[in-house]
């Protein structure tokens, strides 16, 4: 906790020592946020003068009675004091706010903000600030961050006014510090700062006398899923910490309905993980669906497949380093023909010969498999490649203080679906899904109706292939590309294509989808590699029950 | 009823376990004719590996069960013997703790675990070696067998058996030493295991457990049984039809081939030095299949001579093109499966035609 708010202070620091660096430059800056001085400049000039030679507890004085005054410049000033900018010249003693150049000090006067040249190092004398004056300093310069025109900086601003009253060392006293939050809460318009001016006010009227006062704080609280809120909440169920009872019971009430509102929002996360690994699942199965379960071929190469669509992946993106996210979208397409490719020539070659024997292409095909690892091994090397993810499938969706969701696994989950559903449309509304189906049903009367079934074969078999190096292009966003990708998948994909049963893609989608959240809901509680023991356990035995999957073929197909 | 190749096979082993002995002992290291120890325990993994490609053999070529997954019973059979001999090392470990393993003592264990106990007599553990693999074969196979999961369903979910096994073991807490498995042993049997005569006892011995599971495979595929379960391989709802009860011939053929795995995994461990939960890996079943298919499925002395041939050719590639070992096992695969469903057994019939004509 002490980090954060130290790494925050550094950020804000950061941000306010740039706007001074442009003061400086400009040499004509004029505050915009500062209201009309309310009292002589005078003042606020023998305030600046006494800052130098002033004790810690002097120096918290003057800083709030500059802040209250808001004279012009008493911002960059601060800001200044606060960034560890503000020196004193040794020879005449007056202060200056600095910027280290390259030929000495760049001075600027706080006063006037101007500019006033540059001078060597060896003269100035630093005015020092201590952390009880950092805070002092921090909650002064949030005052004026109130009035800026960006949410963010508002935001900011309200967390940091916030904080003061936990630590209560304000620059002004805590009624005014509410007072402020009031009239800013009437003036705000940004929803995301206004809750959380009302959650700050209410938390602090937990802390007020009067019973009543405190119960209607809890009340506006109970819907509140801030981690903060709950702590609070949490502590005043003691009766150290919370005299009345009544509140004591309403503050249980709250947290209880947080603790259900927080449980029902960590369900939708895990589901939500569940989904996307599911997807990951889907993607690596459903070409598998198309080749085990409508062409009878076990394709064993099939993780290789993918590898392959990784690697296309890796290439496209050193041929457009530019524009990683135009990569990414070329290697969709480049991926279903490269590994579509290979899935026709491993077709004509290999698999052809095999038909109606599944356990020896299993055998023909995991030989493919290993000459395609060692070719990529001989072309890529053994090493890992990186594939950089583009911009846009970076950070994530904040839904509320409890949930959030990345967006490369939205991405995931969305993309999944249009395979699926392009899968769908190709096998259900075009010629080639029409013969594709007429042959897995009945080879030779497919035949005698004139369907050329050698053809059909091979562009069942790059179908199935294609989609395996879309699929490839996905994983590529998710783990590192390496020659063993495809080896990590395949049993997994032949989990799920054999859980939702063959010659069904919607089996396919279900079983990966229920699998992938089987294994994240086990995950908490067993960890994640005995969760996956567990859920290959629950595979193996649910195949004895419903030895053909979730969706079994019904009829004469079954039988062949 | 003897048959010619079941005499070839058995006088060459015979020749062997004597031959590599006299030419290691008799003749001096100079003299061409003379076997390195490297290569007596070399034979000898061999022989440990053929005998895993008999049990393939039998539940795959004479029952029609793809086994995706013996290489689980193998390493089982591997890790019963291994906890014997970390057992034997004593207080000699990197810790010196008398009962405890090392790694148990890294990972600040303070009591052995239940299932370690007993491990320290060799009776038990070699007892083990069986029944461990034996069980775990009856229990699958009684799940899958009964609910007639068969063909590619089956193939999968022996995979998903050995994969699952491989995470577990994998397992610090799993209390089989992990990643790192077990290695560093000293003794079997109170005789030091580097000792150039303990490495012939072992060959020797792994000859004779080859011979005997050859022996004992054939008189299960020739008696009775054996032609019941040859009749599941080819028509098994025929054969459920005639009244046989077809689950219980998958089910004693399945633990009879896990038991004689498990024993080739014993005899493995102790002459390579060291057992992980690599052998578990879903990769090393699928190499024991090819053996099988490469030596002719369906023929007990086929599946030896595979293992055999695809072993040596493996060690020699491996060493002298390390990076063809994949395209070759690759091709191999694809080729015999192709153009050889009958593996090279096949060709013999072809080649003494020629001969004759």
């Amino acid at each position: 906790m002490a980090v954060a708010i130290w790494m925050a202070g550094a950020v804000a620091g950061e941000c306010l020592s740039v706007g001074v660096a442009v003061a400086a430059e400009s040499s004509s800056a004029t505050t915009l946020e500062a209201p009309p001085a309310a009292s002589s400049p005078g003042s606020f000039a023998a305030a600046v003068a006494e800052l130098k030679d002033a004790s810690y507890s002097r120096k918290a004085e003057l800083i709030r009675s500059m802040a209250e005054q808001r004279q012009q410049g008493t911002k960059e000033l601060l800001a200044a004091l606060l960034n560890g900018d503000v020196y004193a010249r040794t020879s005449d003693g007056k202060v200056f706010i600095v910027a280290p150049g390259t030929s000495g000090y760049a001075l600027t006067d706080p006063l006037t903000g101007r500019g006033a040249g540059t001078e060597p190092e060896g003269g100035f004398e630093k005015v020092g600030i201590n952390n009880a004056l950092r805070r002092v300093l921090r909650s002064a310069l949030a005052h004026f961050d109130l009035s800026s025109a960006d949410e963010g900086v508002r935001l900011a601003a309200v967390k940091e006014l916030l904080r003061s009253f936990d630590e209560g060392a304000t620059a002004t006293g805590a009624g005014d510090v509410r007072a402020l939050l009031q009239s800013q809460l009437e003036k705000e318009r940004d929803a995301s700062v206004k809750r959380e001016i009302e959650t700050g006010l209410a938390l602090a009227a937990l802390g007020d006398s009067s019973p009543q006062q405190r119960l209607a704080a809890i009340d506006s609280l109970a819907s509140s899923l801030n981690p903060d809120v709950y702590n609070r909440l949490v502590a005043l169920r003691d009766p150290a910490a919370e005299p009345e009872a009544t509140v004591r019971a309403a503050a249980a009430r709250a947290v209880r309905r947080i603790d259900s509102w927080r449980s029902f929002y960590g369900i939708i996360e895990t589901l939500f993980f569940g989904l996307s690994l599911g997807s990951v699942l889907v993607l690596a199965a459903i070409g598998l669906a198309i080749t085990f379960g409508v062409m009878g071929v076990i394709n064993m190469a099939h993780g290789e497949l993918m590898m392959l669509g990784a690697y296309t992946a890796y290439v496209m993106q050193l041929l457009l380093p530019d524009a990683i996210g135009a990569s990414v979208v070329l290697a969709i397409p480049a991926a279903f023909l490269v590994a579509g490719l290979a899935g026709v020539l491993i077709e004509r070659f290999v698999v052809r010969f095999l038909y109606g024997r599944p356990l020896e292409t299993l055998l023909a095909t995991f030989g493919v498999s290993l000459i395609l690892q060692q070719v990529v091994r001989d072309i890529f090397t053994a090493n890992n490649r990186p594939v950089v993810a583009p911009s846009w499938m970076a950070g994530s969706l904040q839904v509320n203080d409890a949930l959030s969701i990345t967006y490369n696994r939205l991405v995931i989950v969305l993309f999944a679906m249009a395979v699926f559903v392009i899968l769908q449309l190709v096998l259900r509304r075009t010629r080639l899904g029409l013969e594709v189906r007429a042959v897995a049903q009945n080879r030779l009367m497919a035949k005698a109706m004139g369907v050329r079934t050698d053809r059909v074969d091979a562009l069942t078999f790059g179908l199935g292939s294609g989609i395996a190096g879309v699929a490839g292009v996905a994983l590529s966003q998710l783990t590192n590309v390496g020659p063993n990708l495809g080896q990590s998948y395949i049993v997994d994909s032949f989990m799920v294509v054999v859980f939702g049963g063959v010659g069904n893609l919607w089996g396919t989608l279900i079983g990966g989808m229920s699998l992938g959240v089987i294994n994240k809901i086990l995950e908490p509680y067993a960890g994640a590699v005995l969760g996956k023991i567990l859920v290959l356990i629950c595979l193996i035995l649910f195949i004895q029950r419903r030895p053909r999957g979730l969706f079994p073929q019904k009829g004469r197909a079954a039988e062949a | 009823m003897v048959d010619r190749p079941a005499l070839i096979l058995l006088a060459l082993l015979a020749a062997l376990g004597v031959l590599v002995p006299l030419l290691n002992v008799g003749v001096p290291e100079s003299s061409a004719l003379h076997v390195t120890t490297y290569t007596v325990a070399l034979l000898g993994k061999y022989m440990t590996y053929a005998l895993l490609a008999l049990a393939v053999d039998l539940v795959w070529g004479y029952c029609g069960i793809l086994t995706l997954g013996h290489s689980a019973f193998f390493a089982l059979g591997g890790y019963a013997m291994g906890m014997y001999l970390m057992r034997q090392i004593g207080a000699r470990g990197v810790y010196g703790n008398a009962l405890l393993p090392d790694f148990m003592v890294f990972l600040n264990w303070k009591a052995l675990p239940w299932y370690w106990h007993g491990f320290d007599m060799f009776w038990f553990a070699a007892l083990m070696v069986l029944v461990v693999p034996g069980l775990l074969a009856l229990l699958f196979g009684w799940l899958a067998f009964r609910s007639r999961v068969t063909g590619v369903y089956l193939s999968i979910i022996t995979q998903a058996l050995t994969y699952a096994l491989m995470l577990a073991f994998f397992r610090n807490d799993m209390g089989f030493g992990g990643n790192n498995g077990f290695t560093d042993f000293k003794d079997l049997l109170g005789l030091d295991l580097h000792a150039p005569a303990m490495r012939i006892g072992l060959f020797v011995f792994s000859v004779a457990a080859l011979a005997g599971g050859y022996l004992l495979c054939r008189f299960v595929v020739t008696s009775r049984a054996g032609r019941v379960i040859e009749a599941v391989r080819d028509a098994e709802s025929r054969a459920r039809f005639l009244g046989y009860r077809v689950e219980s011939y998958k089910l004693w053929v399945f633990v009879f081939s896990a038991m004689l795995a498990g024993v080739a995994g014993a005899l493995y461990v102790p002459q390579v030095g060291i057992i992980n939960p690599g052998e578990f890996a879903p990769l090393n079943s699928i190499e024991v299949v090819i053996w099988v298919a490469i030596g002719g499925r369906g023929t007990l002395y086929g599946a030896v001579a595979g293992a055999l041939v695809v072993n040596y050719a493996k060690t020699y590639l491996t060493g002298a093109l390390p990076e063809m070992w994949l395209y070759a096992l690759g091709a191999l695969f694809v080729l015999v499966t192709v153009l050889l469903p009958k593996g090279l057994v096949g060709l013999l019939p072809l080649a003494r035609k020629r001969l004759v004509s």
